[in-house]
């Protein structure tokens, strides 16, 4: 048994916190991804999250699925609530202003948890970890395999997100349709579509975060406002819109809840990351990485 | 009678690109248009002119599906279209520019015309997703496209700054080739050289006739009356959301109507 020395300490809360704040990253991609699109925020993103653990658990521990099969098969029914979102909620409300449809966000967020509450009940469920639970000693700190997999899928959402965006016509056309519609719908690009696609991705990016974490900390109905609360922030402290600043300000959050919850009280987790949001809002209000100038422009 | 009638349709199909009967556009009580008709001849360039406030660029507007008319027709290529959204319009072939200028700001120049390709690109989603090769090739085969019309409006080497660092005059010119890159067989331009100096109008000028010469027909809303009288084929002048003349331009100049709404007061 190896001494635990402070050091080895701080390590292991820096690992901690990087494995949950990639967690916080991709909720915030989430929110980007939809905000960039249609400045809507989608108060539902955290139920993509929870959607995407529980039905895992349905896929791959109730009926068995293998771990291949269960994961992708998640991540389509995920991201059809995605797109039913869009459809129901969304795109039937006549003469919108983005603030009708941030409640709408909302309320779909309220009516999924309650579904998901009669569907799974209120206890939380575990899923098996992608490599087992046997921790990898690094440097006197502890990784569970589990915490790999996390951060390895947060580089591989970014880079796939990277080439998408950059390097794909469609990606393109999304983007074009966040920087100016009137000239996307000119240029043939259908609005509504990319609207679709961006609830769709984000779903997507959602329900593999749900799945991946899954097996850290166990998934219950009502875990998405949290998970929400937090990503939203983590958006904010990047610079909401800010697709580098999403993944940083993830990362920054659930590093500074897990060194507060270490060295000072575990009991005020919540309020750390939260209290450094308040503080960059109040020096910084246009986020870590975003510019002042859009941050203006913008109407939420 | 009635033979004679098709034929007219059919004679008028070749000629006429676009064909706008009766249409009117009201907001609220205010009439922006009032009973238009006029059509566009197959391979010219069309200026409608008229004091501010005329109703040119509502005009445009109709036409290109940003506001659906309040009442009449419109026929492009033979096919109503008055009840079409403006990006289904914009991919049957009628792009426009406007009038202040709309770029895709935080894209680079090249992307900006590869996005206007888009509409010629009819990939499904899962196809572009998964097939990453497939992907690359056609990514390549859009960005010589994309770099060709580039080298037609002169801003090959301008390719990957970004679109809102260009100067206003090549800012025009770009928005002009993202319109290019739909292909569009009717292509409008709202005031393509205001705010440009001498120099610069003269460059879209060239470009506008090249235009033309590519076979594609050019409606033009503009005010510098130089550059109207010097590029159009036809011109028709609005006033108060009617129209008042239209002709070539030597008859337009010397119409009495014309005079007194428009060309008037100063000379």
């Amino acid at each position: 048994m190896e001494k635990i020395t402070f050091a080895t300490q701080l390590l292991q809360y820096l690992i901690t916190g990087l494995t949950i704040g990639s967690i916080y990253a991709m909720v915030a991609l989430g929110f980007i991804i939809i905000y960039n699109v249609t400045e809507i925020i989608n108060f539902a993103q955290g139920e993509f999250v929870v959607l995407g653990g529980l039905v895992m658990v349905v896929f791959h521990v109730s009926a068995g699925l293998p771990l291949v099969i269960a994961f992708p098969a998640t991540v389509v029914l995920v991201m059809l609530v995605g797109i039913l979102l869009d459809r129901l909620a969304i795109r039937p409300i006549r003469k919108p202003s983005v603030l009708t449809l941030i409640i709408a966000t909302i309320a779909a967020s309220i009516l999924m948890k309650g579904v998901a509450m009669v569907i799974w009940g209120k206890d939380p469920f575990d899923l098996q970890a992608f490599s087992g639970r046997d921790p990898i000693s690094f440097f006197g700190a502890i990784i569970q395999p589990q915490y790999l997999w996390v951060i390895g899928f947060l580089i591989l959402i970014t880079i796939s997100l990277s080439i998408f965006f950059n390097s794909t016509i469609i990606g393109k056309a999304m983007r074009a349709c966040a920087d100016n519609p009137d000239a996307a719908s000119l240029v043939g690009i259908d609005t509504k579509k990319m609207i679709l696609l961006s609830f769709a991705l984000s779903a997507a990016i959602g329900a593999i975060a749900g799945i991946i974490v899954t097996p850290i900390s166990l998934m219950e109905y009502d875990r998405g406002v949290s998970l929400a609360i937090k990503g939203f922030g983590a958006a904010i402290l990047g610079g909401l819109g800010s697709f580098p600043g999403a993944i940083l300000g993830g990362l920054i959050m659930g590093t500074i809840e897990s060194f507060g919850a270490g060295l000072i009280s575990s009991a005020y987790k919540d309020a750390f990351a939260l209290i450094v949001l308040l503080a960059v809002l109040f020096f910084k209000p246009s986020g870590l990485l975003g510019s002042v100038e859009i941050s203006k422009m913008k109407r939420f | 009678m009635v033979q004679e009638l098709k034929f007219q349709v059919r004679e008028s199909l070749e000629k006429n690109i676009l064909e706008v009967e009766q249409v009117a556009m009201a907001f609220g009580g205010l009439m922006a248009l009032i009973n238009q008709n006029f059509r566009v001849k197959k391979g010219i360039i069309k200026a409608i002119i008229g004091p501010n406030g005329a109703g040119k660029t509502t005009l445009f507007n109709v036409i290109t599906g940003f506001f659906p008319p309040t009442e009449g027709t419109i026929r492009f290529k033979g096919q109503a279209i008055e009840h079409l959204k403006a990006h289904d319009i914009a991919s049957r072939g009628l792009s426009r520019t406007f009038q202040t200028v709309e770029l895709f700001d935080n894209m680079t120049v090249l992307e900006n015309v590869m996005v206007g390709c888009h509409t010629r690109i009819r990939s499904s989603f899962l196809a572009t997703g998964f097939k990453l090769p497939q992907v690359k090739r056609k990514e390549n085969k859009i960005k010589e496209k994309a770099m060709d019309i580039l080298e037609f409006i002169n801003l090959k080497d301008k390719f990957n700054e970004p679109a809102d660092s260009l100067p206003l005059g090549e800012q025009k010119l770009l928005e002009i080739g993202r319109g290019l890159a739909t292909q569009p067989d009717l292509l409008c331009l709202d005031e393509p050289v205001a705010g440009l100096n001498e120099t610069e109008t003269q460059v879209a000028s060239s470009l506008i006739r090249l235009i033309r010469e590519k076979g594609i027909t050019v409606l033009l809303v503009e005010h510098d009356m130089k550059v109207v009288m010097d590029l159009s084929d036809e011109i028709m002048v609005l006033n108060y959301g009617e129209k008042i003349a239209e002709g070539p331009p030597e008859q337009v100049q010397n119409d009495p109507k014309v005079i007194e709404a428009y060309l008037g007061g100063e000379d």
